[in-house]
Order: C-alpha cells, then structure tokens, then sequence
C-alpha cells in the first residue's frame, strides 16, 4: 500500500534529502529506501521538522536468495495521521545499520529482537542482546535459509499428509526420544548462563555512576520466572539500593515459538487461528488485525454487516480485557482474588457470546478475509444487548464504588511509576501506557479503520502518567467501548457477513501491507508481505505488550521494590504476545 | 484520605457476600444439580452464586461449540454405513498444524484414485480445534464434536483417532447441530432437486 503523505514538512524533507532516498517503486510496495549513513540525519530530521514523532513499528525483512536484508521502519505523528515508511538495505552477510535508539529509544527491544531472530547488526545500540531465544542458540531462526529441527518443508501444506498419509509423531524422528535436542558432548547440568552473569554486570555498572555517598550495597535481586502475580513466565532483574529500584531489566522469551516463522510456513488463511494465540485475552482484536493487514493486500472490504459484527466483537473485547487487567492489577497491589473474580464474572458473559457466535470462549478464529466466518446465531444480539445495555453499565459503576475512591489503591497508584509525555512518546509507548501519560492517540481516530469513522466516541487520556491514570483511562475506556456498542447494535444492518465463497486458499497479489488496530493492550500491527504464492513472505506483528515493555525500567526507576509488581501489572502485558 | 473509599468498597464486598446467601434461600434446592439451575446461574441476570460446580454440573454449550473433529457418516437402510469423507484432501491441506493424515484408496485393477479414505488419522494432540477441516470440507464430511472430556492415561496409544475412532452417525451430528444440520439436508434436497430436474 502506498501511503501519501502531504504535509509540507515532509515535501521539503524529501527533496533535501533527495540524493540519498530512493522510492519503493516494486509493485505493491511503498515508503522510501534510504542510504544507511544517511539514517540518522534523515530520522532526526523527520522527527524535529516533520513532525514524526512515533515510531510505531522496526523489522527485517530477508530478501534471500538476493544478498538483501531490509530494515523496514514505520513512522507516525501523534497527532495523527497515515505512516511513514522507511527502508533501509544492507548485505546479509554484514548486517550492519545505525541503530535508532538515542532518537527514539522505543526501537531498544525490537532492535534486539531483530538482531536475535535476523542477524541484524544495530550499530550504537546499548544493550544489543538476544531477547527472545536463549543466549546459547546459534543461528538467526526468522532467515529464510534456517531450518528448524524436523524440518518438513518450506511450505505448508505438506506433501506427507495427503494422498499417502501415514501419521507420525514428530518425536518419533527425535534421536533422543523426547523433546529436547542437544548434542551428547552437552550437559544441562554443568552449563553456566553466561548471559545472566553479562546481565547483572550490566546492570550494576549502570548504577555505579549516580551513587550516593551512604555506603549501602547494590545488590541483584530476579524476580521470577514464575513470577508470583501469574502474569505468566516471566522474569524482572533488578539492582536494587535498599528498596530502591536503581535499574531494571526485564527477560523474557519463555514462551518464545517463533509465531512469525510459523506464519511464514503457514497459508495466508492458516495464520487465523495462530493469531488468536498472540494476545490470548483477546483474540477477537488480533483477528481483527490480521484480517486488515491481508485485506489490503487482497483489496477486499467486508460487507456491512460483518463490519458492524466486528467492531461488536472487538470492543466486546477491550471491555473485557480492561476488566480484566484491572482485576489483575488488584492482584498485583495485593488484593488478592476478589476484583479479579468479580472482573471474570462479566468476562465470562462476554465469552459466552464469543463461544455462541465463534465456537470457542478464547481462541475465537472468528474473521476471514472479507467478512467473518458465520452470523451471529439466533438469540446472541439479544444478549449482547442485555449485556451492554443493562448489565454491563451498572456493573462497571459497581466496580468504581469499590475501587476508584479506594484509600489504599490511591495511596498505592497515585504518583507511581510516572512515564512522562515525551518519554511515552520517545519510548513507542501505545494504548493506555500512552494514554495514560497525556498523549490522546487512539488508532482508532488517529488513523481509522473499519467504520470506526461513524461512531461518535471520545479518546480517554490521563495526564499524570502513573499506574492510577491508567486504571483511570482503562475505566473510561470501557465507558466508551459501551458508548460504541451501543450506537452498533442500533445501526447493524442485515444482509451477508462474507464478501464472496468461503476459500481455503486465497489468492494475495504480491506487495506489502500494514495493518494495526487499537487493540486493548495498544497498537497491534500486522506487517504483511505478499510474494503472490500461497504463503506470506513475511508476517511480522509489532506486539502492544512487548514494545510497552520497554518502557518499565523508566517507570521503575528510582521505585520501591514493591511497587514494580503494580508497575508491571498495570502496563497489562500478555506473555503469549510478549514472547510470542 | 480518611478510609471512607474504603468503607464503601468493603460494602460492595459485603453485598456480594449476602447476595450469594439471599438467593441461594429465595431460590432453594432448584438452583443446584438441575439444568434450569445451571441456566440461570450462567444468564445476565444472575445474582448471587456464578460458578458451575464441575463435572456434577455442565455448562450448556451453544451450537457452534468446537472441540474435535469427526467424520461423519450416513446410515443407509441396508444397514451399511456410508462414510460421507471423499478422501479429496482439502481438510489436510486447510489444517493449520497439519495433524490431518489421509490415504486415499486406489482401485486395485485400473490404479485410479477411488473417493474413499483407506485410512483418515488425526493426532488431536496436535489439533488447534480451529474448525477450518469442518469449515472447508465440501461434502459435510467431517465436522467439530461437542466432547471435550477426552483426557487419558496413556498420550501415545489413545491420542492418534483413526477412522474408526473418528466415525460417528449423522444422527449424532443432527443431535449436537441441528441447526447446521438443517440448513446442510434443505441445501442438498435443493441441489438433487435441481440435478434430477434436468435429467
Ligand atoms: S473430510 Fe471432507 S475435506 Fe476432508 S478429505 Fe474428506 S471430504 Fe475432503
Ligand atoms: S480443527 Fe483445525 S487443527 Fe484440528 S484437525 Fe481440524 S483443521 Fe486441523
């Protein structure tokens, strides 16, 4: 998809820097190539002149067999508005390229994941480090020239199923019988994580510098891996004075599968169900995603009705996963179980109508390109509207009586983990971590999708930037997800909900696309790269949870230790999306 | 700050506590172990006690409900079973983590491919309960089972289904999808009224 820009900023950027950008003429593509040492100057420049002050989205893209690899940037202004998208190129052999991270330190994490899963070197980088797999994995998994053990085939499907098939157990094939794989010369038990140690290291040297002059000790404390709030396997380092957070470094990977190469592998249609698995609270948005990004390719649209389906469904969604997370957050804040209970109570009704309309409470896989998979069955707008119109309202008020005047979770919240508005912005922050922080950019007016144009809502934004702020915009948040639905269920229109037969192989013309929604957790995209065969050359998802992340070590710092447990539960991560 | 949030919030608590008393009282024995008392608690208007007291008591499932697939097969008043599966191999392809097995039988004098399977395995260890095999599958053949209480003790013998653990009666189907079931017999007698009008 090409994407016009026209402001005047940007015009007098790009003939200034002329000699050294070149348009991304491929059919199908867009966005300007750039010369590598002309990066940063350029990026600056965009930033300070033109006014791009978020940059959403960093990935690799692996031109094999060409000697090419392609960092490909997205950036956006927040006040809105479509992207802008950079490229740069560089042999695959010597990945090298300036790294962006002193102009927009949002970029550190996916800079890292980048390295660890294409071998791509980001030059100036501070911490420049695997992340997702572990530190003794050799190989760059998302190259096209990688294989994973009991490689199959490229593509999926694979020729062994059908005609001839003859079921085998993939750890039938393992050579030592179950599911791990090492070489005989290798013994778990001696091995010494060397990245730890270079870990802790680095994180003390941090903070020898702003030392005070009462002598107290640093030392290093690992919260997790399974860390006791059940936000799933995780793992917070952090060097601590006293109780004072000093620095902090969270790792995780644990639940690392590689999603993008098995979305590589996978048909177009075969990466639904994967993506329900991404951000397992709420599979409707990740659907939702997905399908925006292959639509564009595709140039399909949706009838009306399936439309109006799916915005139901996806601010069904953030309801219930703002509920949630508030529940959660209790948890953290030791309120041990009695929110959350009450928040799954609501959670579960919104389920029950994902499980009538979709055939399962979690793991939706409810859109198709073009539509969604079946109407909502007999009865199921009935209750939806029960729901919102009646239950929904007077619960959310009976939440708020009992926690937003709460002494104890605003003495606990109130001033805690401030993330300040250009450090938000700086730190590629989305969603309510944004929001939160006085930035009122909500894709779904910033850059809207779908018929989100039609529904007269409001962006709810905090200003103080701490954990109560975001419970804050979480609430009003939900307000406005009832306000949206109400006005859908008003207007939905009969008629079809999927343009065209139901295919299990869709044509996609070759080309590039970006697709992202506002889901719960923030800005879920999709980037999607068509090379006109059945499977998508690349499939890259820029995770809400993952890229806010980044910001937790400048919430942390200079924190009690206790309130790092109520930083991270309010920055509302899903591990299957953090790792994924 | 003086602690009144918190008295209020301590009155939510507190309402709830009762609440669960009060309606179990109002409501008696019927809440509990009858289906009409799994209905209410599990409606929007529940008030009081939310949970189902699992495996006494079942949530009811909606139509759609997916678990595993299996293959459908039609009675025909001789007795014989009629497996609906053509053996084309579309369930296979469309399956997201492959774990879809067909052999498709082959005549033995001319050597051609005969719309039947020799054999249909899926390892449902494996199986992502997407519902893309019933969803693609254009002969009604293979289609998504409400049973979930599949759980055993030994993963390698029990957890590949073959055919003749994947089989099960259209009467089933027609039993846990009547709906679906429906709208697929009112589109087939359609379609043989229209071939048998042109012949
Ligand atoms: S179950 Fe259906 S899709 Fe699968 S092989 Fe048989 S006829 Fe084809
Ligand atoms: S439900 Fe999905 S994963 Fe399971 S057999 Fe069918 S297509 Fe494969």
């Amino acid at each position: 998809m090409l994407v016009k820009t026209s402001s005047d900023g940007i015009k007098d950027l790009l003939s200034r820097y002329g000699d050294s950008l070149l348009a991304d003429t491929r059919p199908g593509f867009g966005g300007y190539f750039i010369k590598t040492e002309q990066l940063v100057p350029f990026c600056r420049s965009l930033r300070d002149e033109a006014g791009y002050d978020y940059l959403s989205s960093v990935t690799g893209v692996d031109n094999f067999p060409e000697d090419q690899m392609e960092v490909v940037y997205h950036f956006y202004k927040t006040i809105g508005g479509p992207a802008f998208v950079l490229k740069v190129q560089a042999s695959r052999h010597e990945t090298v390229i300036p790294s962006l991270t002193p102009l927009y330190p949002g970029v550190e994490f996916q800079e890292c994941e980048a390295w660890d899963l294409l071998g791509i070197r980001f030059e100036g980088h501070p911490d420049l480090r695997r992340i997702l797999m572990w530190e003794g994995f050799e190989g760059f998994p998302l190259r096209k020239d990688w294989r994973e053990p009991f490689f199959e085939d490229e593509n999926k499907p694979f020729k062994s199923r059908w005609p001839d098939g003859h079921v085998l157990r993939t750890e039938e094939e393992n050579p030592y019988k179950n599911n791990v794989q090492y070489p005989a010369a290798f013994d778990p038990d001696q091995w010494i994580p060397a990245g730890d140690a270079a870990l802790y290291e680095g994180l003390l040297s941090l903070t020898k510098e702003g030392q005070s002059d009462f002598k107290t000790d640093h030392i290093v404390v690992n919260l997790g891996p399974q860390h006791p709030s059940t936000h799933g396997v995780f793992r917070m380092v952090v060097a601590l004075e006293g109780e004072t957070v000093l620095s902090l470094k969270p790792v995780m990977g644990y639940l690392h599968r590689n999603h993008e190469k098995i979305g590589e592998r996978n048909t177009f249609v075969q990466n639904m169900p994967f993506t329900d698995r991404l951000d397992y609270i709420s599979s409707m948005s990740n659907n939702f995603g997905y399908a925006l990004a292959v639509e564009k390719l595709m140039d399909v649209h949706p009838p009306e009705r399936a439309e109006y389906i799916r915005v139901i469904m996806a601010e069904l969604t953030r309801f219930l996963s703002h509920i949630f997370s508030i529940g959660f957050l209790l948890n953290d804040l030791g309120a041990f179980f009695t929110p959350a209970l009450y928040a799954i109570e609501e959670r579960e009704l919104i389920l029950d109508i994902f499980e009538a309309a979709s055939g399962s409470r979690m793991m939706c896989n409810y859109f198709r390109f073009g539509g969604v998979v079946r109407d909502l069955p007999d009865g199921v707008l009935g209750k939806i509207k029960d729901l919102v119109i009646d239950r929904l309202p007077r619960k959310l008020d009976e939440f708020e009586r009992y926690l937003t005047k709460n002494d104890i979770v605003r003495v606990r919240c109130e001033g805690v983990g401030v993330l300040k508005i250009e450090e938000a912005i700086g730190l590629s922050a989305a969603g309510p971590v944004l929001r939160a922080s006085g930035v009122p950019y909500d894709v779904r007016k910033a850059d809207p999708y779908s018929i989100y144009d039609r529904f007269d809502f409001d962006v709810a934004y905090g200003l103080h930037g701490d954990i109560y702020d975001r419970y804050l915009v979480r609430v009003e948040e939900m307000r406005q997800s009832l306000r949206i639905l109400k006005q859908a269920l008003r207007d939905i229109p009969g008629g079809a909900v999927m343009n065209g037969k139901p295919q299990y192989q869709v044509r996609v013309p070759a080309g590039e696309a970006y697709g992202r929604v506002e889901g719960p957790k923030g800005e879920l995209g999709f980037y999607v790269i068509s090379n006109g065969k059945p499977n998508p050359w690349r499939y890259h998802v820029r995770a809400p949870s993952f890229i806010n992340l980044t910001s937790l070590s400048t919430m942390a710092k200079n924190q009690k230790i206790a309130d790092v447990v109520a930083l991270l539960g309010s920055i509302d991560i899903v591990l299957g999306e953090v790792d994924r | 700050m003086n602690g009144w949030g918190i008295i209020r919030g301590l009155g939510v608590t507190l309402r709830h506590f009762f609440g669960t008393y009060a309606e179990d009282l109002r409501r008696g024995k019927s809440r509990y172990f009858t289906k009409q008392g799994v209905r209410e608690r599990s409606a929007s208007t529940v008030r009081g006690i939310f949970t189902v007291q699992y495996p006494e008591e079942k949530l009811i499932i909606p139509e759609e409900f997916r678990y595993l697939p299996f293959l459908v097969y039609d009675e025909l008043e001789s007795g014989e079973k009629k497996i609906r599966c053509t053996s084309c191999g579309i369930c296979a392809k469309v399956c997201p983590p492959q774990c879809i097995w067909i052999e498709r039988t082959t005549d033995p004098v001319t050597g051609r491919p005969v719309p039947a399977p020799v054999a249909f395995y899926i390892d449902i260890d494996i199986c992502m309960n997407c519902g893309f095999c019933a969803e693609y599958c254009p002969f009604d053949a293979i289609k998504m089972d409400h049973d979930f209480e599949i759980a055993s003790y030994d993963r390698k013998a029990e957890h590949i289904y073959a055919l003749e653990k994947l089989l099960k009666p259209a009467v089933y189907y027609q039993s846990i999808r009547p709906e679906n079931f429906a709208r697929e017999e009112a589109s087939r007698m359609e379609k043989e009224a229209k071939t048998s009008s042109k012949s």
